[in-house]
């Protein structure tokens, strides 16, 4: 059964349930909706309880359970991992459950956050094992942290590389509601668009699921096509280019025509860099559309209607009218998304949400374009 | 609405192109993008050895591709290029000079035009000696065929970066003779375009007074994706052209290149210009956080763009709305942005029609001539 | 606006066009599927000249990966950036409402029917001055006579 976003839209702009028990508001003065935060795997050994008897001894004997499966694009020790105040005294940024919910659930009110757990299990080149350390994340953020606070909502950890596998794990759990979207990471081996992630696209929007695609790379290839850069900065700040390669796939690889329900969320992708994306996508689809029939309408309608940003990292200059003419030139007010991306460190204090999102689209931002988003939320 | 060149129709117009009658006296153009190309390879033989050339009609080209004398990525016209640019006697695009002064030069009133020689890639051959060859043979062919009978086109000195030596020396060679106006490095290497293994060519060319070109393209071997993988289609293919660019300019920003090279100044030709503000800012933003990264930076990444880095116009920009492309420039600076054609391609742009926003008589000289006479020192010639 | 005689209709065949001028334009004349129809010669994008381009078809897909061509001969491609026109209504096929290149009435005649609308001209203009309005373009007067058996493209412009 499909699940339509009609409902969604309709209850939209109501608080739901949970919000009026919550007290109805964030330090925002209204209530708002974290999509995207951070909780962390501590150590291999939390997820051993996850695993089955083969891969448990196996896990053993090898010495798995000793290994760090940080993502190289996150080094937990690097500046960025974590704001010097979100940062943990000892173990992991984001794995101290009382540290979030203190900090990014209480210190700004919200009324829900979605957890994207960032993981390596994604990068890892044996498909089983790589579903199987999935699954027993996703095991472990619900029963770790989605149990433990109402507030929480988690995203399913998938094995990108394999449709077939990816598929079981959304089918596993596609029942447990509190699970509200599908991540991928935004640099892995294969664009986005291509058919054979086709089955995960049809699972996600079988189950009303948007699929989130997350920053971070499996650097299955070089972070650019001029190769490899030096520095963490530069993969970075590269992670634009990639994202806009996905959009594009995404776009000209038919995903919106074949899947006219999906939604994706680009989640600490930073959007300022898509008004000239958008331009330049359809200048080139004017000539090219030949090659592409199945898109019938210009990149920036499709952008509108299936695509969503959370709002952390802003990649604007502190000059608020730039950021304004930017949100303006998005062309809707339905595409942002309310994030702090905890305990990645994007701003001080909780100077988390820009003067220039004001009044009406400050609301969307902070918590209506989630709730239309993630159909879920209105359980 | 720009100022538009008059044009004289001409009722037996069918084979011949238009002729431009300039309705104000406005200063000539300078286009920084016109792609010449030899009728054939035979151009090149009395710019290269026996060897070499023997080695060019057997082995031919080897770069990091399946396709030994295609592109990956099939283009939309034949030959990349306009369909009414084919010359009327016979050749491609942009073979035949009377044709291109004719269709081009003469009617859209340029006044210098820089070559950006592109087939062969030169500059990306495996084989590093026979890519040396042929950049020697294009870059003598330029002047040759091409500068010696047009004084109004200038030739780029075609360089192979993973070649180091060898682009040290033949930009030492060429840089004294002033028909050369930039070195023409691909944009698409062994390693980002700032890593330090390629600092002896920013030397050379800074000893040399030169400005670095990067044209669009460039074959690495490295997946077309931005990092995401093998990319399908033409669309997808054109687009990330755009994030290479972006890409090189990072590196060459946050390695520290231009801070350890105040002259150095870079060109960025067909990549657009509507990234530019956006990965400034970006840039900026978290090299905040990351900055202790790299302390060699004494500014902000957006301060070495808005100084060292050139944006030629094409494929101009076409936002939703016209006071969006204003917004663009102004955001990048008039100083900063160079007009160019693309002739022949497919993608040209023609200088009355490109700009569909207001400019004022400052920025418009600025941007078809000014920026570009400047940089390539065109009136010291 | 006055009919200007600009071509004989079999110079033209179908999937074939030539450009003509009529009171300084440029315009082309395309023939699809026995029928004539007149754009201005000039893309809206950049000015090109669209008589250069190419006559295609139409590509659609219903999904991704299933390709079909129809409309053979109905439309253009400009010979710069490749903007498709549908060649009857100049509407370019990526955003018909804003973007399409200047179309032209047409209407063919036979060379009997010219030859007596111009003695009736010429008889009303010796009467009072004036004439119905049915002006020979140049192409007529500067190069060869109306004749009786052939047929004449006529382009209101």
């Amino acid at each position: 059964m499909v699940e339509t976003r009609e409902r969604a839209q309709q209850t939209g702009q109501s608080a739901g349930p949970a919000e009026r028990t919550a007290g109805g508001g964030s330090i925002f003065g209204h209530p708002a909706i974290d999509c995207d935060l951070h909780p962390a795997v501590p150590s291999t050994q939390a997820l051993m309880p996850y695993f089955d008897d083969y891969w448990r001894e196996q896990f053993l004997s090898r010495g798995v359970d000793r290994l760090n499966f940080a993502m190289s694009s996150s080094p937990p020790n690097a500046p960025f991992s974590a704001r010097p105040d979100w940062r943990p005294k000892a173990g992991v940024p984001g794995s101290d459950f009382e540290m979030l919910k203190t900090q990014a659930l209480d210190g700004f009110g919200v009324t829900y956050a979605i957890a994207n757990v960032i993981h390596a299990a994604q990068a890892m080149h044996s498909e089983d094992m790589a579903a199987v350390f999935c699954r027993a994340v996703n095991d472990w953020l619900a029963k770790e942290w989605l149990d433990r606070d109402a507030r929480l909502r988690g995203s399913i950890l998938v094995p990108t590389e394999n449709a077939e596998l990816a598929v079981e794990e959304i089918e596993r759990r596609a029942g447990d509601r509190r699970f509200v979207q599908v991540l991928l990471p935004a640099m892995g081996e294969k664009p986005l668009g291509r058919r054979a992630h086709w089955p995960i696209y049809r699972a996600a929007e079988k189950y009303g699921l948007p699929i989130a695609v997350h920053a971070g790379s499996t650097y299955r290839h070089a972070p650019t096509s001029t190769g490899w850069p030096s520095y963490f900065l530069e993969d970075y700040v590269n992670q634009s280019g990639a994202f806009e390669s996905q959009l594009l796939s995404l776009i000209s690889e038919g995903v919106f025509a074949k899947f006219p329900d999906i939604r994706f969320v680009f989640s600490e992708s930073g959007f300022c860099w898509v008004p000239a994306f958008m331009w330049r996508a359809g200048k080139t689809w004017r000539g090219v559309r030949a090659e592409v029939p199945w898109v019938k309408t210009a990149p920036a309608n499709l952008i509108r209607e299936h695509v969503r940003f959370t709002l952390q990292p802003i990649d604007a200059p502190p000059d608020s009218d730039i950021l304004e003419q930017i949100v303006e030139q998005l062309g809707s007010d339905d595409m942002l998304m309310f994030s702090t991306d905890y305990p990645h460190w994007h701003f001080e204090g909780t100077d988390a949400l820009p003067r220039a999102l004001a009044g009406d689209l400050a609301r969307k931002v902070l918590h209506d374009n989630a709730m239309a988003t993630y159909t879920r939320l209105h359980d | 609405m720009t100022d538009v060149l008059d044009r004289v129709q001409d009722n037996s117009a069918q084979a011949a192109p238009r002729r431009a009658a300039p309705k104000a006296q406005r200063p000539g153009i300078v286009d920084c993008d016109i792609h010449p190309l030899a009728k054939s390879a035979a151009e090149f033989k009395p710019f290269m050895s026996a060897h070499w050339w023997e080695h060019m009609t057997t082995y031919g080209s080897g770069v990091r591709q399946a396709f030994a004398s295609t592109l990956a990525y099939p283009r939309m016209a034949p030959e990349v290029s306009r369909a009414d640019a084919w010359p009327p006697g016979g050749g491609p695009p942009g073979s035949d000079l009377d044709f291109m002064r004719a269709q081009h030069l003469d009617a859209n009133g340029i006044a210098h035009g820089v070559l950006i020689p592109l087939r062969m890639n030169a500059g990306n051959q495996r084989n590093l000696e026979f890519g040396a060859a042929l950049c020697r043979a294009i870059n003598e062919w330029q002047i040759e065929n091409w500068v010696v009978p047009e004084p109004r086109l200038h030739g780029s000195i075609q360089v192979s970066a993973d070649d180091i030596d060898f682009s040290v020396a033949e930009i030492r060679r060429c840089a004294q003779d002033r028909r050369y106006v930039q070195i023409l490095i691909p944009p698409r290497n062994s390693e980002p375009l700032g890593r330090k293994r390629y600092w002896p060519i920013f030397e050379a060319a800074v000893e040399a007074g030169l400005p670095i070109g990067m044209h669009v393209g460039g074959v690495s071997g490295f997946p077309a994706g931005a990092g995401t993988g093998a990319v399908s289609y033409y669309y997808e293919e054109h687009q990330s052209l755009v994030q290479a660019m972006q890409a090189v300019i990072v590196s060459m920003i946050l390695e520290g290149a231009f801070e350890a090279f105040p002259s150095l100044r870079l060109t960025c030709i067909e990549g657009g210009f509507g990234w530019a503000p956006s990965l400034g800012w970006r840039m900026d933003k978290h090299w905040k956080v990351f900055r202790s990264e790299v302390p060699h930076l004494k500014r902000a990444p957006s301060e070495y763009l808005r100084e060292h880095v050139y944006l030629t116009t094409q494929p101009v920009e076409e936002p939703e709305k016209p006071e969006d492309l204003a917004r663009l420039m102004e955001w990048i600076g008039y100083d900063r942005l160079m007009f160019s054609s693309d002739y022949p391609h497919w993608d040209f742009d023609d200088p009355a029609y490109a700009f569909k926003h207001r400019m004022t008589d400052e920025q418009k000289q600025k941007l078809f001539a000014g920026n570009a006479t400047r940089l390539f020192r065109l009136e010291a010639a | 606006m006055s009919w200007h005689v600009v071509a004989r209709a079999d110079e033209i065949g179908p999937g074939q066009s030539k450009l003509v001028t009529a009171r300084g334009r440029e315009i082309g004349i395309f023939n699809v599927n026995g029928d004539y129809f007149a754009l201005a010669n000039k893309c809206p994008h950049e000015g090109a000249s669209l008589c250069k381009g190419r006559i295609i078809g139409l590509a659609e897909a219903d999904e991704p990966g299933q390709y079909r061509l129809s409309r053979q001969g109905e439309l253009l491609r400009c010979p710069w950036h490749g903007w498709e026109f549908d060649i009857r209504t100049g509407q370019s096929w990526c955003d018909p409402e804003n973007t399409r290149v200047r179309a032209y009435s047409t209407r063919v005649e036979s060379g009997e029917e010219l030859e007596q609308a111009a003695a009736e001209a010429k008889a009303e203009a010796t009467k009072d001055g004036k004439t119905d309005g049915k002006a020979k373009g140049p192409y007529v007067a500067e190069t060869f006579q109306v004749s009786v058996k052939d047929n004449y493209i006529l382009v209101e412009v």
